[in-house]
């Protein structure tokens, strides 16, 4: 694995460059003053509760959504002044579907490319590799309407290719859409990052962070509260256990519980306790407690609720 | 740094994008467009222009048929140029999310609203064509070849008219704020702008206040054009015309940064 300071020295250029970003919405700071950076090739993610920035976020980053405040560049060029030129070398995924209902599969990539100055002739191979790519090519000439949503999820993903881009910014690629759907375009974007595409997506769903992302953060009410890889950020924010205990736990027996982990709390009807140390309090538990108890290793969605807490956001 | 609404557009050829794809689409659904751009001025002509034409004879010094069809080839020119505006814009920015697929591309609003008012003024002058095509089978164009100079004219009045609507389309709620524009509008631009009949009886008060209506500069133009009559005040219309259209450009360019951009 190359080092933060071997990939620094080779690319100089980081793919964003982003400080003290400020985006105001009346009287609501959506993006409060973040800062990072994002190293060329990687698959960096944005992850949030709703309402936490990333979308904003990710729409600076192609020029869409102006900045009050701070400084923001792309490739080695900055915005919004070089919005359009920027825009020719990025690639964006939106959460909506906002492809062309008047036309065909092939129809809506060719027509997409247009809109990049490209000719049919240029990107007639592209399209082709793109159809195979988001495995459509059964139903190139298919009108966008007939299409499954998972299928308009991966057209909506191929389109964003057809300008051959250096990034591909992608908010929420999967939400909404069946497991099976959800490996495959997970696969894809890993074949993505293979071919040196820099990825930066947003998501909700912690397995595709741990999954896909090298780095993230983590953003709440506009801030970054905290970012790195996955891997870091859980040995940095949670113990390594988990012990979840559903059912009804006495007073009593969270007080003990507390005492003897790192960290213990109350959701409902169930109590999470986070400890390096499982085996004591297992022992403990014992088998007669009448609960159900469940142990794991801790991820990405308890350093994600123990930063962003447990409340609830409409 | 802000971006700002106001700042004066920019026309660039990438704006020919937008209007290839409304040409694909409009391709497709040719038949229809087809059906409508020469079935309903034959209908017209043949009912008003035949059928209360038996009734009024001539209108200054034309035959009404003759009269007649060369206002509408104006009028329907506005309004086919109003409902691409609404109907159609508002189809492609709101619902179906057109602009906000083409705004991730290196395209702006200024190339998009460009697109969409010069592809507005092409319907506009399709449906000209169908009814020039139209009248001169009735024997209404008595300009002889000389009537084809009116379709530059159409064109600028397509222009002129598409801002407008694109305006509309960038404030609308829903399709039904359209119904204000086409009420308060449209219609009464519709009849007080010589197309049924020649505006001589108005008061003098009503007849300077109509002038303000572009329509009235565009049938000004087009009906000497297609009737073989000499042109007056030519620099006038046409300043009168492009101011319009200048004005409606820049208008619906920024109000549809105040819709899209966030």
């Amino acid at each position: 694995m190359t080092t933060v300071s071997g990939l620094s020295v080779t690319n100089p250029i980081p793919a964003v460059w982003a400080k003290g970003l400020v985006k105001q919405f009346g009287a609501l700071r959506a993006v409060d003053g973040i800062d990072f950076s994002i190293r060329p090739g990687l698959c960096f993610g944005f992850l949030g509760p709703n309402g936490a920035g990333k979308t904003t976020t990710l729409k600076m980053l192609l020029g869409l959504v102006d900045f009050d405040e701070g400084e923001l560049c792309l490739l080695g060029e900055s915005l919004p002044e070089s919005a359009r030129a920027i825009r020719a070398r990025v690639g964006l995924v939106p959460q909506a579907d906002n492809l062309d209902p008047d036309f065909t599969v092939r129809e809506n990539l060719f027509m997409y490319a247009r809109f990049f100055g490209l000719s049919r002739a240029d990107v007639a191979e592209r399209v082709d590799a793109l159809l195979v790519f988001s495995e459509l090519t059964t139903k190139a000439d298919a009108k966008v309407e007939t299409l499954s949503g998972g299928m308009k999820r991966r057209l909506i993903i191929a389109r964003s290719l057809i300008n051959d881009p250096e990034i591909v910014v992608l908010d929420e690629p999967t939400t909404g859409l069946d497991p099976q759907v959800r490996h495959m375009i997970w696969a894809r974007l890993s074949e993505l990052r293979a071919r040196g595409v820099t990825l930066i997506l947003t998501t909700h769903y912690m397995e595709e962070a741990e999954r896909l992302c090298d780095e993230l953060v983590v953003m709440d009410h506009g801030r970054i509260l905290d970012q790195g890889s996955p891997k870091a950020l859980i040995q940095k924010h949670v113990e390594s256990d988990v012990i979840e205990l559903r059912g009804e736990v006495s007073d009593g027996l969270f007080t003990m519980l507390r005492s003897m982990s790192a960290h213990a709390e109350r959701q409902g009807t169930a109590v999470y306790v986070y400890t390096h140390a499982p085996a004591p309090i297992l022992d403990f538990l014992g088998e007669d407690t009448g609960l159900t108890i469940i142990h794991r290793r801790a991820g990405l969605e308890d350093v994600f609720l123990r930063l962003t807490g447990r409340g609830l956001r409409e | 740094m802000k971006r700002s609404i106001w700042a004066l557009p920019r026309l660039r050829l990438a704006a020919f994008a937008l209007l290839e794809r409304n040409f694909l689409v409009w391709r497709k659904l040719i038949g229809p467009a087809i059906v409508l751009n020469f079935g309903e001025p034959l209908i017209y002509l043949l009912g008003l222009g035949l059928g209360l034409g038996q009734l009024v004879g001539t209108v200054s010094g034309l035959p009404y048929l003759t009269f007649l069809a060369s206002g509408v080839v104006a009028s329907s020119a506005m309004t086919t140029v109003s409902f691409e505006g609404m109907y159609s814009v508002f189809t492609r920015m709101v619902p179906q999310k057109t602009y906000d697929a083409i705004m991730a591309s290196p395209l702006d609003i200024d190339d998009i609203v460009l697109g969409e008012v010069i592809w507005a003024a092409i319907k506009g002058l399709i449906s000209a064509i169908a009814i020039m095509v139209v009248a001169a089978f009735l024997g209404a164009v008595s300009g002889g070849w000389m009537a084809l100079w009116a379709l530059p004219i159409v064109f600028l009045m397509g222009l002129t008219f598409a801002g407008p609507a694109i305006v509309m389309s960038a404030v609308a709620g829903s399709y039904d704020f359209f119904n204000y524009y086409f009420v308060l509008v449209v219609t009464p631009m519709f009849m007080l702008s010589g197309v049924f009949f020649p505006l001589d009886h108005f008061p003098p008060v009503l007849l300077l206040a109509v002038q303000f209506l572009p329509l009235i500069h565009a049938v000004d133009l087009i009906r000497p054009l297609i009737v073989g009559q000499p042109l007056t005040h030519v620099g006038l219309h046409l300043a009168v015309l492009s101011g319009y259209a200048l004005l409606g450009y820049y208008l619906a360019v920024v109000f549809v940064r105040r819709r899209l951009w966030v």
